[in-house]
């Protein structure tokens, strides 16, 4: 897949030595020609734009002290102590951390496609008397700051004795609390043929089963699109993560990076780089194997 | 609630009446999570906030009542109106400049040019990450003393500043940061693009409007309904910003509250200094002013946004 991507990048740059030369009318030339300097702006500003990013990954292979003094991609002397530093740098070695994410990461996405769906479907297709202000308040809730509900929630957990758990993050999920992805989720099975569904239920399915056996198998890229989503989201959530979770033990990736940050003078930058590079690395498998669903589920709702 | 009166399912219904009613029962029992969820984590904390809002709490001690204090205590907190101010510079500098980009990036890229899958991956990755920890991690240090920044201005022969040690210039980064996401407004701008009908280009064509003319009167008021999307989305996204100005400033929205956004301000006396009463109110604040500056824009969307008529 990623061979296939750089395959790709590189055919503007190869075509010139292949192509055959373009016909000699003035027209077609400069269109060609404006064809070339747009690729050619277009090339060098993502270069521009992806060079923080490239200049992460191979600083965070470069021995400290040439981080801070070379910019270039190409280092001269190539190391993997960053990483053998940063992994056991925390209080916790980061594999620690990786669990948690990841615990709290799955939770999440299960959640989320549990309650989220249940909820589409019914706004969707069951008819029924509030329907529309539930609706309403769905997208409301889009909007909404959490940092209005926050305190009170924290509340209520700290004194339930659960701060320092993973329950204050994970149980919302389950509460249908992502709103974005109830009206993702609407849409689509909007977009799904009325008849198909209603064919079950004249058979004598009710609900439940026209849901579970007709709908929710048809509306397998909204969830794709969900758990991939959730994913993300959690992994790079810094606030909830912060406020609830303050020993190091359940420490999440974003708050040990954060902690990190706190510790580490201009010497550790070498292995801060090194860590914020590898919690970057299962966000960009989403990204290079899953596109599709992102590019997807960002053009029909608007999703970051 | 609803589970129950599901399970109390009545056969002996009229067979009409049934059908409405089972659906009225199974609707609510399909949507018994999200209503507990309604109510007892956003609408009970709202209330709960809101009275919390009038009172001085500091969580070890119970709330204690005192009317519009902290609201009146606002008015006279230097930190609190550095934020406002920090946070409007940043939506109002930040949010135009973003989609603006979006939307240049996206103009460029539409007319089924060769390689538009590459472009468009490689101008949306950054949308993907720019809220983590890990990205504000290489900002602090892109425009650190000795960050990339200033290594490729040394280049040139210019000695750069500390960009995040000087209050001029330590938001700006934070802004450079949101207008490097631009990708996701970019690829829902392309998908805007696509549904514009290509025969309004080609009569404007036969007419012998002119490129800029064609932009002005078919593309923009076209995507107008889009722009108006975007808008709304970064405009609050921005406004909740939180992990950048946190990261980048060491927890403090440092130098000089030079980048304490207004989110970071809610945590520090929430979270930090555990007043939570004050923060409640600081939080009620962001939510009416929100929920304002979204009305406003939804009453002026009346006067541009062209919905297909």
């Amino acid at each position: 897949m990623s061979e296939q991507i750089l395959d790709r990048t590189l055919e503007p740059v190869q075509r010139p030595a292949t192509a055959p030369p373009p016909p000699a009318t003035v027209g077609r030339r400069r269109r060609v020609r404006t064809a070339w300097l747009r690729h050619l702006g277009l090339i060098v500003f993502g270069l521009f734009m992806l060079y923080p990013l490239l200049w992460m990954t191979v600083s965070a292979f470069k021995p400290s002290n040439l981080v801070l003094s070379d910019p270039s991609l190409i280092p001269s002397e190539l190391t993997l102590d960053n990483f053998r530093q940063g992994w056991t740098s925390a209080n916790q070695p980061f594999w620690v951390f990786f669990g948690n994410s990841l615990v709290v990461a799955v939770s999440s996405i299960v959640g989320n496609l549990f309650s989220c769906s249940l909820t589409a479907y019914a706004l969707a297709r069951l008819e029924f008397r509030a329907r529309k202000l539930y609706f309403a308040i769905v997208l409301v809730s889009v909007m909404l700051p959490m940092h209005v509900v926050v305190i009170p929630q924290y509340i209520v957990f700290s004194q339930l004795d659960l701060v320092n758990t993973f329950v204050p993050l994970i149980l919302p999920k389950f509460l249908a609390t992502d709103a974005f992805f109830i009206f993702l989720m609407v849409q689509f099975i909007r977009s799904i043929p009325r008849d198909l569904d209603q064919a079950a239920w004249l058979d004598g399915a009710g609900p439940f089963k026209t849901f579970w056996y007709v709908v929710l198998p048809l509306m397998r890229p909204a969830l794709v699109t969900t758990a991939i989503f959730t994913f993300i989201w959690t992994w790079n959530d810094f606030f909830g993560q912060l406020i609830y979770l303050t020993e190091s033990s359940v420490f999440t990736v974003p708050v040990a990076l954060n902690s990190l940050v706190d510790s580490q003078s201009q010497s550790g930058i070498g292995m801060l780089l090194a860590m914020s590079v590898l919690t970057l690395l299962p966000i960009l498998a989403f990204f290079v194997f899953a596109q599709k669903y992102l590019i997807q589920g960002i053009s029909t709702t608007g999703l970051k | 609630m609803t589970v129950t009166t599901a399970a109390a399912d009545a056969p002996e219904a009229p067979p009409r009446a049934r059908g409405r009613r089972r659906q009225e029962l199974a609707a609510h029992v399909f949507m018994t999570p999200w209503l507990v969820g309604l109510l007892a984590v956003t609408a009970l904390p709202m209330l709960a906030s809101l009275y919390l809002a009038f009172t001085d709490y500091n969580i070890l001690s119970s709330p204690e009542f005192i009317g519009a204090d902290n609201f009146v205590r606002l008015v006279d907190d230097d930190r609190f109106w550095a934020s406002v101010r920090v946070t409007l510079t940043y939506v109002l500098v930040s949010v135009p400049l973003q989609l603006g980009f979006a939307l240049l990036l996206a103009l460029l890229l539409d007319k089924g040019m060769r390689g538009l899958a590459i472009y468009r991956s490689a101008y949306y990755l950054p949308s993907l990450l720019g809220t983590s920890v890990a990205v504000a991690v290489l900002w602090r240090q892109i425009f650190g003393h000795d960050g990339l920044v200033n290594q490729a201005l040394a280049l040139v022969g210019i000695e750069g500043s500390s960009w995040l040690q000087n209050p001029q210039t330590a938001l700006g980064t934070l802004v450079v940061l949101n207008v490097w996401t631009f990708g996701s407004p970019m690829v829902i701008f392309l998908a805007g693009l696509r549904q514009i009908p290509h025969e309004l280009y080609e009569s404007a064509r036969v007419d012998g409007a002119s490129v800029l003319r064609q932009f002005a009167h078919i593309t923009v008021p076209m995507l107008t309904p889009i722009i108006f999307f975007n808008l709304i989305l970064q405009t609050i996204g921005a406004f909740q910003s939180f992990t950048q100005s946190h990261v980048v400033s060491g927890g403090t929205g440092g130098p000089v509250d030079s980048t304490l956004f207004y989110t970071l301000y809610v945590y520090q006396q929430g979270f930090v200094s555990f007043d939570m009463g004050y923060a409640s109110a600081l939080a009620w604040v962001l939510l009416v002013f929100i929920a304002l500056i979204t009305a406003v824009h939804f009453a002026l969307s009346r006067y541009w946004v062209h919905y297909g008529d």
